[in-house]
Order: structure tokens, then sequence, then C-alpha cells
């Protein structure tokens, strides 16, 4: 049997409240009893791995992907790049990211969604990709629109992309939401108000990137991640999985 | 001052919001065409030792309304209780599976092998169990529990075994409705609240 080893405890508290009446919905869908709390074992410390295969050449490309490379999505054309990182700063090579999000005028690819902002047919609004063995990631992208929801009488939702990130270990499994820097929606915001620690949500921000930019052509943000690290011990197991 | 202990913070969570299934499972979303299929449709391969089973329930908020928008995620061990890339793994198991709750009748349906006993740390023998992960809108951290099996011999099970509350054990134990069939139901909130972990 293979040992692995066990992940570092989450800290709650870096992390969102689950239940937070400003944003309405999570009311009834916030458990209200405790969590039970264990150290991981090897059913959380695995965990599904995603070869290059399953990458096509368009998938980090939602200018693109939607129509094959026939027809670009309309807007502001961003780079979105930063790598995968784990709590003790090592990378995380090799790992699914993948992203949704509105397009240019706030208006998702879905039939829930009915904001009067036109869908854009020639945008999709999903993309992946696996890290290389820096950690490193990169989209190219446009900047999705703010959009109104309903929620409390007048709410709006930053400009944001949605992120689901794997790791190595089920017990590492994410999904995040990346904002844009400056944006003045962010602080109205009840979604992104209910992470408590002001730092961790600067954490959510993205800078614009001139140097990562090219010039008469895209702007770039940069947007790194960092998941659940392993607790790293000579005396049980050797750290494996890295 | 001491020395910084160099490390770093998680990445806070979010919700994933009512559209998640266009970046997880884009055809259920009806966004079709950017991959050649969804990431995740199911844990097994042709050829998959063991029981192949099939497992139906709800997510239940705390009004007790079957949520149309949960997304799952499930990751387990194969026939013989080893998972993925172990030594001697089934190759016809990625373990991983992806699916979500329907948007008329809210329920889902996962098909998969009945996982192994599990040797944990230590050669803790872990009752035969599938890891379960829900996000939702409304839902801004993901939310963890297991699926245990009520035909199975779950005394000794470590997690089981550290709930207090022993009524509280039931809901992490699927019912048999049938050959091959079980019934597990998850209820965010409230009367037979779901044990969700921590780990
Ligand atoms: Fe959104």
């Amino acid at each position: 049997m293979t040992d692995t080893a066990a992940l570092m405890p989450r800290q709650r508290d870096k992390h969102p409240v689950p239940y937070w009446p400003d944003y309405k919905t999570s009311v009834t869908r916030s458990p209200s009893l405790p969590l039970l709390s264990m150290e991981s074992t090897v059913s959380e410390e695995t965990g599904p791995r995603f070869g290059h295969s399953l990458i096509g050449e368009l998938d980090n490309n939602l200018i693109l992907n939607y129509t094959q490379g026939t027809a670009p999505a309309v807007g502001e054309r961003i780079r979105v790049h930063g790598r995968v990182l784990d709590e003790t700063g090592r990378a995380v090579p090799n790992t699914l990211v993948e992203i949704w999000q509105a397009n240019a005028g706030g208006r998702y690819r879905h039939v829930k969604d009915t904001y009067f902002a036109p869908l854009d047919p020639n945008f999709g609004g999903c993309g992946r990709t696996l890290t290389d063995e820096t950690g490193y990631y990169e989209f190219m992208t446009i900047r999705p629109g703010a959009y109104p929801w309903p929620n409390r009488a007048n709410d709006w939702r930053p400009m944001h992309i949605h992120f689901s990130i794997f790791g190595h270990a089920f017990g590492q499994r994410l999904i995040s939401q990346m904002y844009f820097e400056g944006d003045p929606l962010i602080d109205r915001c009840p979604i992104a108000a209910t992470i408590r620690d002001r730092g961790q949500l600067e954490r959510l921000v993205a800078p614009l990137d001139m140097q990562g930019s090219r010039p008469l052509d895209y702007l770039a943000y940069k947007f790194d991640i960092v998941l659940r690290g392993r607790r790293q011990t000579m005396f049980e197991n050797k750290p494996e999985g890295m | 001052m001491v020395q910084a202990l160099d490390l770093l913070t998680e990445t806070p969570s979010q919700t994933a919001g009512p559209y998640v299934h266009i970046g997880c499972i884009p055809s259920f979303a009806g966004v079709e065409g950017i991959y050649p299929q969804d990431l995740g449709l199911s844990p097994i391969a042709e050829g998959a030792k063991g029981e192949v089973i099939t497992i139906t329930g709800s997510v239940f908020d705390g009004t007790g309304w079957a949520m149309r928008d949960a997304m799952l995620e499930s990751w387990q061990a194969d026939a013989a209780g080893l998972y993925p890339g172990q030594a001697g793994a089934d190759p016809a198991v990625s373990g991983f599976c992806r699916f979500a709750a329907d948007k008329e009748s809210g329920e889902f349906t996962l098909r998969t092998v009945k996982p192994g006993a599990v040797t944990g740390r230590g050669g803790v023998r872990m009752a035969p169990h599938i890891s379960l992960w829900i996000v939702a809108r409304g839902v801004n951290i993901g939310l963890n529990t297991r699926i245990y099996f009520e035909d199975e011999e779950n005394d000794g099970d470590p997690l089981l075994a550290r709930i207090e509350q022993r009524p509280r054990v039931e809901t992490l134990i699927a019912s048999k409705t049938g050959e091959g069939a079980y019934r597990f139901d998850i209820r965010l909130q409230g009367e037979g609240e779901t044990v969700f972990l921590d780990l």
C-alpha cells in the first residue's frame, strides 16, 4: 500500500463564511452543524490526474475556441496567466485549470441567463489548460462584462472569471473567482463579501500586468493560485506526488 | 520578532455560481463544440472489475427543495480498494466522475463499480466508500462528504467512528433499493443534515 503525505488542515477562517444573509441563496444552502474534522486519509490525498492528450490546441483560448479558430469573440482582448502553487511554495505541475465566464456584455451562454446583453455568436465562455512543469498556466480571453443578478434590489457582479483547480489530491479541489484590479463593484458585491478576511479577498483581485501584455494586442492580468499543501515530515512517510 | 514560517495560505474559495456547468460540463449547459466530450463522464471503462452499481439521490436545501443546479464530483478506489495510480490498481477504473442534478427533477445518478475497503495510514481498514464534493450557487466553499453502503461492514471505520451523535452516521450510508441500486440523499441544512467533512 502506498502511503501518501497528509494534507495540511484547511484554514476555514481564510475562506468565505458559508452563511451570509446578504448573499441570499447561501441562507438555505449552508450547513448549520459543524463539519467533522480529522486528518486526511488516502481518499483525500489521492486524486484524478489528467494528461496532456486531453487538451486541444485552442482549449485555453476563449477568443477562438468556440468557433474553432474561424472567428474571434467580441471584447477587450486579455491574457490571464499565473502559477499554481501549494502552501509550501512548491509548484503544482500538470494540473487541470478550467475557467468559465460571461461575454463582454456580461451575458452567459446559458438558458437560465436572460440578461438583456446579447449573446456573442463567437463566444462560448469556457476554457481549460494544464499547468506546465513549473506550475505555470495561461489563457487568452476577453474581459467579461459586469452583470446584474437577482439578490438584493440592485446587486451587480464585478467583472470576474470563475476558476476550477484540481491539484493532485481530491482534498485540494478548489473553485474560486478572479476579479480585476480597480473594479469598484468588488466592494459592493455580497459574494465577494463572504470572504471576511480582507487580505484574502485581495488575493482574488488580479493586478494589471503591463509587462505581461503585448503592445497593440492584449492586456495581461496575473493570477496566482495556492492550493493546500502536504505536511512534510521525515518521521512518518515520505512526501509523494510532488 | 521570530523567523517567518515561509508558508503560503490557500486561495479562498468562492461559490461555483449558477453557471458552473458551462465550465465543468459544458454540453450539459448547451455549450457544444469546444471539447470533444465533457470531462469525467464515467469513473469506469469497459471491463472494470467488480459489481456495477447505480447510486441515485438528490441534494436538498434547508427548505427541503431538491436543488436543480448542484454539481457533484466523486472519487473512489477500485473493487480491490486501490486508488488509480497505486500499484496494481484496475486500469479500467479512473475513479473520478462529474455529474449534475437533473434540471427537471433535481435527481442525480452515479453509475460505477462498488469500491473495496481501503487500507489507510497505519494499516487501518476504511469501509468501502466514495468521496463526494458538492458545489452549487449559494455554496461558498465546496462541501465534502462520503457515501458508505448499508450492506457493507461499516463497524470500525475510523471516520464513521468519529461521529458522536450515532443517528447522524445514517446520513453517510446509502440504502439499498434493489440489485446493484442504492439511494443516497444529501441534506445541506436542518433536519437530517448530512455530515460534511473537513479532512
Ligand atoms: Fe459569474
